[in-house]
């Protein structure tokens, strides 16, 4: 089963202070940790929320436009994981052994078209499977 | 910084913890245990040891803050227990001969400390040491890089617990009597025994894939072991094109579990399947391994052939939007590696998509007197198919018939008698 694995944003992370060396090394060991068992599919990090934007929709539709930086950090994703591993414990066990010191994990499972039950109809998921068609061929695979 | 406390879980909730930790774990400790021991055997069982002291102490005192070292702590104990007791046993034999010279306690904890990369890496050789069958290199493979249970193997290939737990008692009885060293091979020996390491990966990886057995056309809970494995051994050995090859092949087939079955449980083939449910993650993952397999600049090998001609597949938006010459040429580079008339017949179509029906019937007629295949169901299918394409409906029909004969599955016979029906009527009849 798939999880990604959240990274909260810190008050560090928000102010664009980069990692120590001594983290980075902790988080250069931990990775080829997670790669070495092969649980690890995808990550990355994400820039402060001073470089982004949030759209608000109210009922009708209306989109307000926020620009960034925001306050509430625990809220906010500095990075993530893609993991495929064998249950959600598994996935707990190996995000307990993540370097930081300070901050917040979040674990989700990836959820699967089943998960949606009778809402999402044949129609619908013929739409989904379009989309992630044109994704495919906007990103040239 | 306050030391962190010790979880408290409910009992099943625990279970599942121990579960994960052991299968996190259990590699790399049965790894170390075997170097220090010099037997695989021993090593699992004082590992094992170690498993059912934290499923018993760990509901009284909550999961340890770092569950993997403390496995790894009281395997270490067990070990120098044992140790032990094989010396004072020695001992007292001793004493009715010759005298045992004072044994020195070899330094087990410091040994057990030291991190050794390739313990692992051992481990995978031990486990599909070509000593042992094929159905116990799966077996121990499962075990002891996995951290399946026994049960859990004997579910996953539908035979009895007992079979599967004999499998693994004999295998390491074997391994013992044949002295096989704990080691990574080395020089020419080192292509042949990866070869068998990649062999056993695989026919895991199939076992899910195409499963031999049972009611479920796909086990995808093996495929994703298998994958898990391959991706543990591209990263223990970056510099094998094979393995990467393997990798490759095994992300992009996985990537099209979820298109292989319709709803109703029935096989939906390569050409027939929805692109849009193919797994884009896992298709990029076997295109960047597939990648790594063809930098050292040395021609593919047979498992990298196959990911080459997958990934055809999986860059094609449709069935005539492939790379038809290119697999083709595949084919013809995979066909001159193993020799097989199975590859020969896959290359006929593949050549009659890229360059005609004559081409392929040509390729495929070529095949009629090869031995193997005389009883293969898929050789008057593709001929069948390739003389339907040129018009010569009776020779085509002839050939259907012949496949419905040969095939022993019942849904498929019935295809191929609609197939022979569509050819119109027999001249003359």
């Amino acid at each position: 089963m798939r999880f990604m694995v959240i990274v909260k944003a810190t008050e560090a992370s928000e102010r664009g202070e980069m990692p120590s060396t001594a983290l980075l090394e902790a988080m250069g060991a931990y990775n080829e940790e997670l790669v070495k068992a092969g649980i690890m599919l995808d990550g990355d990090g994400l820039r402060p929320s001073s470089y982004g934007a949030r759209l608000q929709f109210d009922q009708d539709g209306n989109v307000t436009v926020l620009d960034g930086p925001f306050t509430e950090t625990k809220e906010l994703v500095s990075g993530y994981w893609v993991w495929e591993v064998s249950s959600r414990e598994e996935a707990i066990e190996w995000a307990r052994k993540a370097p930081f010191r300070g901050g917040e994990l979040e674990i989700r499972r990836f959820s699967v078209p089943e998960d949606f039950g009778e809402a999402f109809t044949a129609e619908l998921q013929e739409k989904e499977n379009q989309l992630r068609e044109s994704v495919a061929q906007q990103r040239g695979e | 910084m306050t030391p962190p406390s010790p979880r408290t879980a409910s009992t099943t909730d625990l279970h599942r913890v121990v579960d994960a930790v052991w299968r996190m774990e259990s590699a790399r400790i049965v790894g170390a245990l075997t170097r220090v021991t010099g037997d695989v055997g021993l090593a699992e069982e004082l590992a094992q040891d170690a498993l059912v002291a934290a499923l018993e102490q760990w509901p009284e005192t909550g999961v340890p803050a770092k569950p993997g070292a403390w496995l790894m702590a009281t395997a270490k104990h067990r070990a120098i227990d044992s140790f032990r007791r094989t010396v004072r046993l020695e001992r007292r034999t001793a004493e009715l001969g010759r005298e045992l010279q004072e044994a020195d306690e070899p330094d087990w904890a410091a040994a057990l400390d030291e991190v050794v990369e390739d313990d692992v890496l051992r481990l995978v050789f031990i486990s599909c040491h070509p000593v042992l069958s094929r159905e116990a290199r799966v077996a121990l493979t499962l075990r002891l890089i996995g951290g399946l249970t026994t049960d859990e193997i004997a579910r996953a290939f539908l035979v009895a617990e007992s079979t599967v737990a004999q499998r693994i008692v004999r295998a390491k009885r074997t391994l013992s009597a044949a002295r096989v060293p704990f080691e990574v091979p080395s020089g020419a020996d080192f292509t042949a025994r990866l070869a068998s390491v990649l062999e056993v990966i695989y026919l895991v990886f199939n076992e899910g894939y195409s499963a031999t057995a049972g009611q479920d056309l796909v086990r995808p809970a093996l495929c994703q072991e298998a994958l898990r494995l391959g991706r543990v051994l591209a990263a223990l050995t970056p510099a094998e094109p094979e393995v990467h090859g393997l990798v490759a092949l095994m992300e992009i087939q996985a990537s099209r579990l979820r298109a292989r079955v319709d709803d109703a449980g029935e096989p939906v083939l390569l050409t027939d399947q929805d692109r849009r449910r193919w797994d884009r993650v896992l298709i990029n993952r076997g295109l960047v391994a597939l990648e790594r397999a063809q930098q050292s600049g040395a021609a593919l090998g047979p498992y990298g052939l196959q990911a080459a001609i997958a990934a055809c597949h999986a860059r094609a938006r449709s069935v005539e939007d492939t790379d038809w010459p290119e697999i083709a040429a595949l084919y013809e580079a995979l066909a001159a590696l193993t020799s097989s008339p199975v590859v020969e017949l896959n290359r006929a179509v593949a050549v009659s998509r890229a360059y005609g029906p004559a081409a392929g019937l040509e390729l495929a007629d070529a095949l009629t007197d090869v031995p193997a295949l005389r009883g293969y169901h898929l050789l008057p299918t593709v001929r069948g198919d390739l003389l339907l394409q040129l018009g010569r409906r009776d020779e085509a029909r002839a050939e259907f018939e012949r496949a419905a004969s040969l095939t022993r599955n019942e849904r498929e016979r019935a295809l191929l008698l609609d197939r022979a029906a569509s050819c119109g009527p027999r001249l003359g009849a």
